[in-house]
């Protein structure tokens, strides 16, 4: 493409440097950018600059360590946020020296496709003068003509599947193999492109988003029932296949004893989905790296936790609130956080920050802990608040978050399972009915994924046979010597690198020696 | 779980410990009296008009090795030395090859006590890498390749690798976590693991080419050899040294190109994405890039030689990175691999 500007150097001449003229200097910078060594640079750039991405917490992996980083480097980090080291993958800088990359790819390897696509017609060059001086080279006698001994290379040389060239008067031979080694060099880098395609397609089209459901609660695909969605660029959420599921029950398994008791062993989401609203309803079991397809979106489980129960009654005796509330785990054992907010409550709304625990622990230092992940004795710790809950405000409030500005703590306590805890003054009370799981999902689709599949899978097979096909020439002469005895020239030319010929020539020197023939002298 | 069975495991691995120490040092002694020594009179014999014309020679190796030509054409490299094999260096290739199966089967007993692959934990893939490296090596020795210098290069970091699995990073046999219950264990792990093998083989000989390399110049420059030279007149000239090294990494790249593949293949199917520049993620696309390079560089003017030598010597430590340093300090997908 860049030629064609190169073409046209009369239009700019006002602006022509002294020596080069736009025309030359894009055509020097196009050079430069095409070159190997380039090509070098760039890809030692890419490494490096993929390096920060893994030391600094990125958004697109841990964005909750991206805020702890704020916290613990007020100084820092904005600065490192605004040169994008929170978000190095998508940042101006390491997208430029990709994209050279990809140009320099382009602009190296297309025209090397041109090239192939006429050498690979091309019939391989005729015998040089002198064979003697190829790096593999054998002479032996015949007592056959010289032109049936031609005959016969061509033969053997055509059934090893090399492309053979007879010379005109028949007293020589020229033939090549391993063309699909440059074939495989290009299909590797050309797959490269496919696959980032493929990326390309999977990040426009594409969707990703995540969603927590309690046991016994439904999630219909609709943007407003995401916790967290992120549409692709052209992807219109009017788009969203719209199938609908329930999670029926979840089961966690943890080994139980030894040394690695507590580990996970086993998680099953249990749900009833519906491919569109009418359609039969249908079981699956949703586990870690058994992912749920519908309609090319993937339903994946990606963590879990426990949603303990509540029944909170204000200062009148009035149910202001009643139902499961997803806490979050914050270690291996489940020590869960969440809160719960009755901002129906009369006379002041209500908020209870709270610590709930499957297995309940007093630690002398950590304070309630849990000691197993699995529910033997659970318990919530609760702190009560009375106040406003600044839910008017408009701005919008998270749902693991309290937010106490505006009020008063009104006191603390912890409860077992079916116990009440009536508050101080009057307030109203609130009751700990028990739990239920909820698990966290992930819900996908990339449509790019097939293309960016089959793009890595072309480029391994282009690398393997850039990698193991050798490509070589071989040449036999015949020339009648004296006593009318034939000479026979076998030479050999590897054209990749540390190519072992002998494999090439031994067997046709052998063949062309015949069983009766003398053995063949070694030259050079 | 069987404890019985962990219990035999664990003792397969330590004896194979006791039997590659005594191979390194059969290989010590065959490198420092026996076919090394026998290496280092002939290039003595040679005399020192050839080793320092060998930055020449090996040039006109190199130029004709792209136009294709093996030695025989040229008379300085026509002197190739004869694949020696001491007494010694049998001993320890036989010792090697008892080490091998010593850790084949400490590597099954621990599957069978576990009931599963044996590649679940840091422990695992250290003695499963060790078990890689020497099977890689033994596999090229069979098909012929003259490796054998490489005996006391490959055993020691070997040991080093055992010594700290068994020391630093045992954990007891246990249950995999959900995440790594999954056919692509077995795939995208084994692939890592073989090509961790033949990465560390390729880097073996590229730091005794860089050595050789080295002492070539210092002559070529009409310098004194320096210390190094005993090491290098013990060992194959540059030339095929760094030919036997991009023939190593020719073979590791396209099988770490496919981990990686079958790696993100896995994570489609356990996160719900291919490709999300995890730590250990970010690794192998770096190991990756530089052995791209590595390879870019051998057919490029200027690049070749040593500087690419450089360059895969990056590549690998980026590779040993992301094997230690990315699962013991870094957060992410991987860490449940456990130390």
């Amino acid at each position: 493409m860049a030629f064609d500007v190169v073409d046209r150097p009369a239009e700019a001449a006002g602006a022509t440097p002294p020596q080069l003229g736009v025309g030359g200097t894009l055509r020097f910078l196009w050079r430069l950018l095409t070159s190997m060594r380039t090509a070098l640079i760039l890809l030692f750039l890419l490494a490096l600059a993929a390096v920060p991405g893994s030391v600094f917490p990125q958004r697109g992996v841990a964005p909750l360590r991206v805020r702890d980083y704020y916290l613990a480097h007020p100084g820092a980090a904005p600065v490192m946020d605004r040169v994008g080291l929170f978000d190095v993958y998508a940042s101006p800088w390491f997208a430029a020296i990709y994209l050279l990359l990809l140009i320099s790819l382009a602009g190296c390897v297309l025209p090397r496709a041109v090239k192939q696509w006429r050498t690979i017609r091309a019939l391989p060059p005729v015998a040089p003068r002198n064979l003697s001086r190829m790096p593999e080279h054998r002479t032996l006698g015949s007592d056959r003509p010289a032109s049936d001994v031609v005959a016969a290379a061509a033969t053997e040389l055509r059934q090893r599947r090399f492309r053979v060239l007879v010379a005109d008067d028949g007293l020589s031979v020229a033939a090549e193999k391993g063309y699909l080694r440059e074939i495989g060099n290009l299909l590797f880098h050309l797959a490269l492109l496919v696959l980032l395609v493929g990326v390309a397609v999977g990040s426009l089209f594409g969707y990703k988003g995540t969603v927590v459901v309690v046991e016994g609660e439904g999630f219909a695909n609709t943007p407003t029932q995401y916790d967290d969605l992120t549409l692709g660029r052209s992807f219109r959420a009017a788009d969203l296949p719209p199938f609908s599921f329930t999670l029926d029950t979840f089961t966690a398994k943890f080994v139980e004893s030894g040394p690695k008791a507590g580990q996970p062993a086993g998680f099953d989401a249990y749900v009833t989905y519906q491919k569109e609203p009418g359609a039969t309803p249908q079981q699956a079991d949703i586990r870690v790296n058994y992912p749920l397809l519908i309609d090319g979106t993937k339903v994946y489980l990606l963590s879990h936790g426990y949603a303990p129960t509540f029944t909170v009654r204000d200062g009148d005796g009035n149910v202001v609130f009643s139902g499961s509330v997803p806490f979050l785990p914050q270690d291996a054992n489940f020590t869960s956080r969440g809160v719960v907010k009755a901002p129906d409550a009369q006379p002041d709304q209500l908020g209870f920050d709270a610590i709930f625990l499957p297995t309940a622990v007093i630690d002398p230092q950590l304070g309630p802990i849990s000691g197993s992940p699995e529910p033997k004795d659970p318990r919530v710790f609760l702190g009560a608040y009375a106040g406003d809950l600044g839910l008017d405000s408009g701005t919008p409030q998270s749902i693991y978050l309290l937010t106490t500005d505006q009020m008063k703590r009104i006191g603390r306590h912890s409860l077992g399972v079916g116990q009440t805890w009536h508050l101080p003054g009057g307030r109203g009370s609130i009751s700990f009915d028990g739990y239920r799981r909820f698990a966290n999902f992930q819900i996908s689709s990339d449509p790019g994924r097939q293309v960016a599949f089959w793009g890595a899978v072309l480029a391994l097979v282009g690398l393997i046979g850039s990698l193991t096909i050798r490509r070589r020439r071989v040449w036999v002469r015949a020339t009648t010597g004296e006593a009318g005895r034939t000479l026979v020239e076998v030479a050999a030319l590897s054209r990749t690198e540390g190519g072992d010929l002998t494999g090439d020539v031994e067997p046709l020197v052998a063949a062309l020696a015949g069983p009766d023939d003398s053995q063949p002298e070694e030259q050079s | 779980m069987n404890e019985s069975l962990a219990h035999l495991s664990n003792n397969f691995v330590y004896s194979a410990m006791l039997v590659l120490s005594l191979a390194m040092v059969a290989f010590a002694v065959d490198f420092a009296f026996g076919s090394g020594a026998e290496r280092a009179r002939a290039a003595a014999r040679r005399g020192s008009a050839v080793r320092t014309s060998v930055p020449v020679a090996a040039g006109a190796a190199r130029n004709l090795a792209e136009s294709g030509g093996p030695e025989s054409a040229d008379p300085a490299a026509a002197v190739e030395e004869p694949p020696v094999v001491g007494r010694w260096g049998r001993v320890g290739v036989s010792l090697t090859t008892l080490t091998f199966a010593l850790l084949v089967a400490g590597v099954v007993s621990r599957g069978l006590s576990a009931g599963r692959l044996p590649w679940g934990n840091m422990y695992e893939f250290s003695v499963m890498a060790a078990t890689a490296v020497l099977g890689v090596w033994l596999f090229l020795l069979a098909r012929g390749r003259q490796l054998q210098y490489l005996g006391l290069f490959i055993t020691f970091p070997v040991l080093v690798t055992l010594g700290v699995a068994v020391t630093l990073l045992y954990t007891e046999a246990a249950q995999l976590v959900p995440a790594l219950k999954s056919y692509w264990l077995g795939i995208h792990v084994t692939a890592a693991i073989i090509a961790s093998g033949v990465f560390t083989v390729g880097a073996a000989i590229t730091v005794l080419y860089l050595v050789v390399d080295h002492v070539d110049r210092r002559v070529a420059a009409g310098r004194e050899p320096g210390r190094l030279a005993p090491l290098a007149q013990r060992l194959p000239d540059a030339a095929s040294l760094d030919r036997n090294a991009y023939r190593t990494f020719a073979f590791a790249f396209p099988l770490w190109t496919f981990a990686v593949i079958a790696g993100a293949i896995w994570a489609e199917n356990a996160w719900g994405r291919y490709w999300g520049w995890d730590p250990k993620e970010t690794w192998a696309f770096i190991t990756w890039v530089f052995f791209a390079a590595y390879l870019h560089a051998r057919a490029t003017a200027g690049w070749k030689g040593r500087k690419a030598g450089y360059i895969a010597l990056l590549g690998y430590s980026a590779f040993l990175f992301n094997y230690f340093a990315v699962n013991i300090w870094f957060f992410g997908f991987h860490s449940y691999a456990g130390v």
